[in-house]
């Protein structure tokens, strides 16, 4: 698998590069607008694209892309290329958040659950980052560990809570990401992404200068500590909009941006509009692939990237104890 | 020119530096030297605002660097210092660019991209241009990173151990630049170095540190002297002149 990564990072140049993956984007667009229980050719195919499938697309789009980001700008944080919004808590704590929002102020909007399940996540990641900074740098494989662990105790809490409120059936919805229940009027809180990723944009060569570490970032110029608060509220929001509206949705964040370093390189200027584009696209491909697996019946986005993202985990961890 | 106050720092309960004092005069190049733990690095990372200082005073230019914001600094004065970043993967070009950062924040200029270009000519580094630092020796990355802090064309570099990795003819090469920076442009460099010897040949003013304290300061003849070479480093050394340099053979 090394092998074809090498060979098509030396076959693509820039250009063709992006022709490439805009086809293949446009391509899964049409399958993720195409593919589902109900045809387009019969009853009103108009209502059925604006109702549900393009609802339906966009959210994973959204998804995608600002997890993949949130993944990113995670790693710059926890100086670790291993970790991920899933793997650091942030995720599990986003879902503690909505849980708590939910059984002490059941009227609260969806804004407002919103705003809950961010500050959890805020608190989850910042304690998680605190803590692995006792780990030691030379074994970068740690840090995943530990945020395993980490992240199923905070998942444990939310379910002895959940359980306590007898709230257990919704749990489900929280912490395996869907998108079957994507409809229009229940997905609009996910262009909030948008905001992130423009941020996120903005901010690309502060960032990469972060990633060379305190010292350098610092005589560069950088106010490093407000960076580093800055990138918390990205990596909590981006988390916090995902779980509310989808669920938890494992590996994105930690896939694509390796993937896209290997390829692309880390000077994010030029990266991060791959690291958008190849979380999106993977999390539409998932979303499709999850639609046909068991037709007319869905397997949750959650599962199959559990499934995929694993797989794709196990690789980069051997390709990068291989170069280390 | 670096003015030093009364700088006493405690890291973790551990006293590192005593009540230091110093002034390093502007438009030379200045060693500091010591065994290990003197407190030469921490010194250098006070200077540069990367550890808090806790008391006492230092200004650069008259800059205060506690309380100078950090872009404005970034414009007066560089370091360089070992550092384990995570982006590996950029290229030798892009770092150095970076170091335009505080000036254009990113949005290159063509006057940026002549800085660039020097930069890179200066450290022999334009054929490796286009190479990642994942892809670089030890020696070509600490080139690479030093080249980063030239690119910044600030008055004043501190340089921590800028001669690690690098061999004879590389070492020399870093020296010989840095000379002519302080020579030509003006510029001040400070520079943590163990090898007496470079010290010795390169540097205008030499300060010697031992336990957290500055023990001497001054040119080379005054500073390295069997004695106070004894004073740092607990042994006797022999201090020879040959034509108009100190050569001290302190491997016996």
């Amino acid at each position: 698998m090394t092998a074809i990564a090498s060979a098509i990072a030396s076959a693509v140049g820039g250009r063709r590069a992006a022709l490439w993956a805009a086809v293949v984007f446009v391509l899964l667009c049409a399958a993720s607008l195409s593919v589902g229980v109900a045809g387009l050719s019969d009853g009103a195919p108009l209502e059925l694209l604006l109702v549900s499938r393009l609802p339906r697309t966009a959210a994973a789009i959204l998804v995608g892309a600002g997890l993949a980001i949130a993944g990113l700008v995670m790693q710059i944080l926890a100086r670790n290329r291993f970790v991920d919004a899933s793997i650091a808590g942030t995720e599990q704590s986003a879902a503690l958040g909505i849980l708590l929002a939910t059984a002490v102020w059941p009227a609260a909007s969806v804004a407002g659950k919103m705003a809950v399940a961010a500050a959890a996540a805020l608190a989850g990641t910042a304690l998680f980052l605190v803590l692995v900074r006792r780990l030691p740098p030379t074994e970068p494989f740690l840090m995943p560990l530990f945020g395993i662990v980490y992240g199923g105790v905070i998942a444990a809490g939310v379910t002895f809570v959940a359980w306590q409120m007898d709230l257990l059936q919704l749990l489900e919805t929280w912490l395996n990401g869907d998108l079957s229940g994507i409809l229009r009027g229940r997905y609009e809180l996910l262009w909030g992404v948008g905001v992130m990723v423009v941020l996120v944009w903005w901010l690309a060569d502060a960032l990469t200068i972060a990633s060379l570490g305190r010292d350098t970032g610092t005589g560069l110029g950088l106010d490093y500590e407000r960076m580093m608060q800055v990138g918390l509220v990205i990596v909590s929001v981006l988390a916090a909009l995902t779980v509310v509206v989808v669920g938890m949705v494992p590996f994105v964040g930690l896939i694509v941006p390796n993937i896209v370093s290997r390829l692309r390189g880390d000077n994010l200027r030029g990266a991060l509009p791959w690291v958008a584009a190849g979380g999106a696209g993977l999390t539409l491909a998932c979303d499709v692939l999850g639609r046909l697996l068991r037709y007319p019946y869905e397997v949750p986005l959650g599962t199959v990237l559990g499934v995929v993202g694993a797989a794709a985990f196990l690789w980069l961890v051997r390709g990068g104890r291989a170069r280390g | 020119m670096i003015a030093i106050d009364g700088v006493s720092l405690t890291l973790q309960g551990t006293p590192i530096l005593h009540d230091v004092s110093a002034t390093l005069p502007k438009g030379e190049l200045i060693a500091l030297i010591g065994p290990n733990g003197a407190g030469k690095s921490s010194l250098l990372s006070l200077v540069a605002r990367l550890i808090p200082l806790q008391s006492g005073r230092i200004t650069v230019d008259g800059l205060p660097v506690d309380r100078t914001p950090g872009r404005r600094l970034a414009r007066t004065l560089t370091i360089m210092r070992q550092d384990t970043g995570l982006a590996a993967r950029l290229t030798v070009r892009e770092l150095v660019g970076f170091g335009r950062f505080p000036h254009s924040r990113g949005r290159l200029t063509d006057e940026d991209r002549r800085h660039i270009a020097a930069a890179l000519a200066e450290f022999d580094l334009t054929e490796l241009a286009g190479r990642t630092l994942d892809a670089l020796s030890g020696g070509q990355r600490q080139r690479a990173f030093v080249a980063m802090a030239f690119c910044q064309g600030t008055d004043y570099l501190l340089l921590d151990e800028p001669l690690n990795n690098l061999d004879m003819m590389y070492g020399r090469q870093m020296m010989r630049i840095l000379r002519h920076l302080v020579d030509r442009q003006g510029r001040t460099v400070v520079i943590v170095l163990h090898d007496i010897n470079y010290a010795a040949a390169y540097a205008d003013r030499i300060v010697a540190m031992k336990d957290g304290r500055i023990i001497a300061s001054g040119p080379p003849d005054a500073v390295l002297t069997t004695d106070g070479l004894e004073a740092m480093y607990g042994y006797r050394m022999p201090v020879h002149r040959i034509g108009d340099r100190l050569f001290i053979p302190h491997h016996d």
